[in-house]
């Protein structure tokens, strides 16, 4: 009814009445500061506390203040707008101090020191050594896992849109969808069923098997979007050519979408790089260098973070090294990411979709 | 790359059985062959690596099971020591569903949020940038959100914990008995925050698709956003929010590092959620594992094999719905 009054008094407009802009700003303002006072009132000294008090004040007056100038429906607009709002920023602290603690703890002792020596002189609780047999067994094992999960992940995609039709082609896709969700420590599991059949020690390619295992499904996801972006023109086109089919693959399938196909490959390569559990299980860890993935315990990066953290009863040097080597770690994978993404753009085909 | 094209041999000539050839077309040739041997081959061999994880974890697990002495999915104890042995996986059940009962529980109204705010409410500027984010944030390894937790997360819990026992300890689970925060509760907040960008992404993708023609006959007649979302977006997306909800799921049940760095483990089923104890499948793996014997390693692939199970169910579910969805919805055309 108030909206009526005020229709009245404009006549005219045939909007109903509105709140100003900067209400949304005032409310907040008002029950943050409420929400502070009553909290010190009280006497309570919890930041989520005072947080809490003040965002069920800012919901209640949203509503209370918008239904009794733009009507019922206004109010529940604004409260599903504030609510959204909320959810937003509260899902932004976390995830900023999970990047700001790794960037502030893991700059104190990343140097370049700390990249090129290992902790073979290094006891975990003492500050010194470094990641550099880390980095070392992690490239070696991501890299395997890529020879090995790369070629089978792209054949596997081309099979699948080039020539998949019928019952193989379908119950490969939806394994294909099944193996993206296995958990990462049971292809570690596997990979140590066949290790424990013929009695093998921990090794670096062990891990890579894993890895590959889990590489295996996004890459052929993702080969397979790219090559179905490929215009059926230019197949039919080389074909009509007289060129054999796996020709056309070869030099005009694969060329089209070589970019998002490395794509793919690299954000594959980012996941993998991360994994620590069948690492744990499988390459075992070693405070020395080795540069053999084929023999004897490896480290690598995540499972170092992991070791230092656990293994280390609370020491704060070795706490320092975990952050470092997250710092480390995160900017290999973030760097992954941003080139893969920079490819994708710029290798994108033109297919004017 | 069509300058390649002109070595290609000149086409056969066409015996008479042309229409068979077509129809096999892409083995006619060596090379064809060869290609479509090689491709086909790395497709079966997806499979057979499917199969083979569940041959090798049925047959590591029988072994195990064969010897335990007590009832492998009801006992509460984890002894693989003892003579005979004693395990079971009632506990690990347990803390895994738990722990990500709670992950769901706060992890999917956020991220449902999250991603209408990015498709419906964010200025334009704002949310390309804020996508972008969230992607990358997806990437972080597990393990640094495991760290992150351990050492930043734990700690700020105290306050909520005694916030929670001082007004909802009565309902007994949430009392707290003053522990460290390393319990269920954390590491369901821990994962909630680990699989809240994948979830963002997916529903995002499915809210974008909404048809914009019905948003805007909604806005037409006079519906406000938040009406234009309850009548248009959500019923349009909401078993595509489903699917993205249980591929997290998936990845909340299989998580090890950032429960194994979080947990302090006991093995036994704590009624409140806020003392420490309890265990997942995979955390139980992987603090288990350096320490176990042969029988041991055996009784821990046995759960892992449960795992695989769990993890199977949900995420063929989750297919499931996205391809029904794929078949009945007309948008994407």
């Amino acid at each position: 009814m108030s909206n009526a009054v005020i229709a009245e008094k404009r006549p005219s407009t045939l909007q109903g009445a509105r709140l100003p802009k900067w209400s949304p700003w005032a409310i907040a303002v008002g029950s943050v500061a409420l929400g502070l006072g009553i909290s010190a009132a009280a006497g309570l000294d919890s930041s989520i506390q005072w947080a809490l008090i003040a965002g069920l004040l800012f919901v209640l007056g949203t509503y209370v203040i918008a239904a009794r100038v733009e009507g019922r429906r206004q109010a529940k607009d604004r409260i599903a707008t504030s609510l959204v709002w909320v959810a937003f920023l509260l899902a932004l602290i976390p995830l900023i101090s999970l990047v700001w603690s790794t960037v502030s703890r893991g700059v104190k002792v990343l140097d370049l020191y700390f990249l090129t020596h290992s902790m073979g002189l290094t006891a975990d609780s003492e500050p010194g050594g470094g990641i550099y047999h880390a980095i070392l067994g992690s490239l070696e094992q991501v890299g395997l896992a890529t020879v090995l999960a790369a070629p089978v992940g792209v054949l596997t995609a081309i099979y699948l849109v080039e020539y998949g039709r019928g019952r193989l082609a379908k119950a490969v896709t939806f394994f294909v969808d099944v193996m993206t969700g296995i958990p990462s420590i049971v292809a570690g599991l596997f990979i140590l069923s066949i290790m424990l059949m013929f009695d093998m020690q921990p090794f670096g390619f062990a891990g890579s098997m894993a890895l590959a295992i889990l590489m295996m499904p996004v890459v052929v996801r993702s080969t397979e979007e790219m090559l179905k972006l490929v215009p059926n023109e230019l197949r039919e086109a080389s074909l009509a050519l007289g060129v054999p089919k796996w020709r056309t693959i070869l030099k005009v399938v694969l060329p089209t979408s070589i970019g998002g196909i490395t794509t793919g490959i690299m954000l594959a390569i980012a996941r993998i790089a991360g994994e620590t559990a069948p690492v744990l299980l499988l390459v075992w860890g070693n405070s020395l260098i080795n540069a053999n993935p084929f023999e004897g315990a490896q480290q690598s990066l995540p499972l170092y973070i992991y070791q230092q953290y656990a293994n280390s009863a609370g020491s704060g040097a070795a706490y320092d090294r975990a952050w470092a080597a997250s710092l480390t770690l995160i900017a290999f994978v973030m760097i992954l990411n941003l080139v893969a993404r920079g490819i994708a753009r710029w290798k994108a085909p033109k297919t004017g979709r | 790359m069509d300058t390649q094209i002109k070595d290609a041999p000149p086409p056969a000539p066409q015996p008479p059985t042309a229409e068979q050839k077509r129809a096999a077309r892409g083995a006619t040739r060596p090379g064809d062959r060869i290609f479509l041997g090689l491709s086909r081959g790395s497709g079966i061999l997806l499979l057979v690596i499917m199969a083979a994880i569940a041959g090798f974890l049925t047959y590591r697990a029988s072994i195990a099971i064969s010897k335990d002495d007590a009832n492998f999915l009801t006992s509460f104890e984890w002894n693989t020591g003892l003579v005979p042995p004693k395990f079971g996986i009632a506990v690990l059940v347990f803390g895994t569903v738990v722990s990500s009962i709670i992950a769901m529980v706060i992890a999917v109204p956020i991220a449902v949020a999250i991603a209408l705010f990015l498709t419906h409410y964010a200025p334009r500027r704002l949310s390309g940038p804020i996508a972008y984010v969230i992607d990358l944030l997806a990437a972080v390894p597990s393990i640094v959100y495991g760290l992150w937790g351990a050492l930043i997360l734990v700690p700020h819990m105290n306050g909520l914990y005694g916030w929670l026992n001082d007004y909802l300890g009565w309902t007994g689970i949430f009392s707290w008995q003053g522990g460290a925060p390393r319990s269920m509760l954390t590491v369901g907040i821990l994962l909630a925050i680990m699989i809240l960008p994948i979830i963002t992404n997916v529903s995002r993708e499915v809210f974008r698709q909404a048809p914009q023609m019905i948003e805007e006959a909604a806005l037409a007649l006079g519906a406000t956003r938040w009406e234009v979302i309850r009548m248009a977006v959500i019923p349009f997306g909401r078993s595509g929010v489903i699917s993205a909800s249980m591929l997290g799921l998936g990845r909340a049940l299989g998580e090890t590092m950032a429960v194994a760095t979080v947990l302090s483990p006991t093995f036994d089923i704590q009624s409140s959620l806020l003392d420490p104890g309890g265990g997942t499948f995979a955390q139980n793996i992987a603090s288990k594992f350096s320490e176990a014997s042969d029988l041991g390693r055996d009784a821990l692939i046995a759960s892992g094999l449960v795992l695989f199970v769990i993890t199977l169910l949900v995420n063929g579910a989750a297919r499931m719905i996205i391809a029904r969805r794929k078949e009945y919805s007309g948008a994407n055309a």
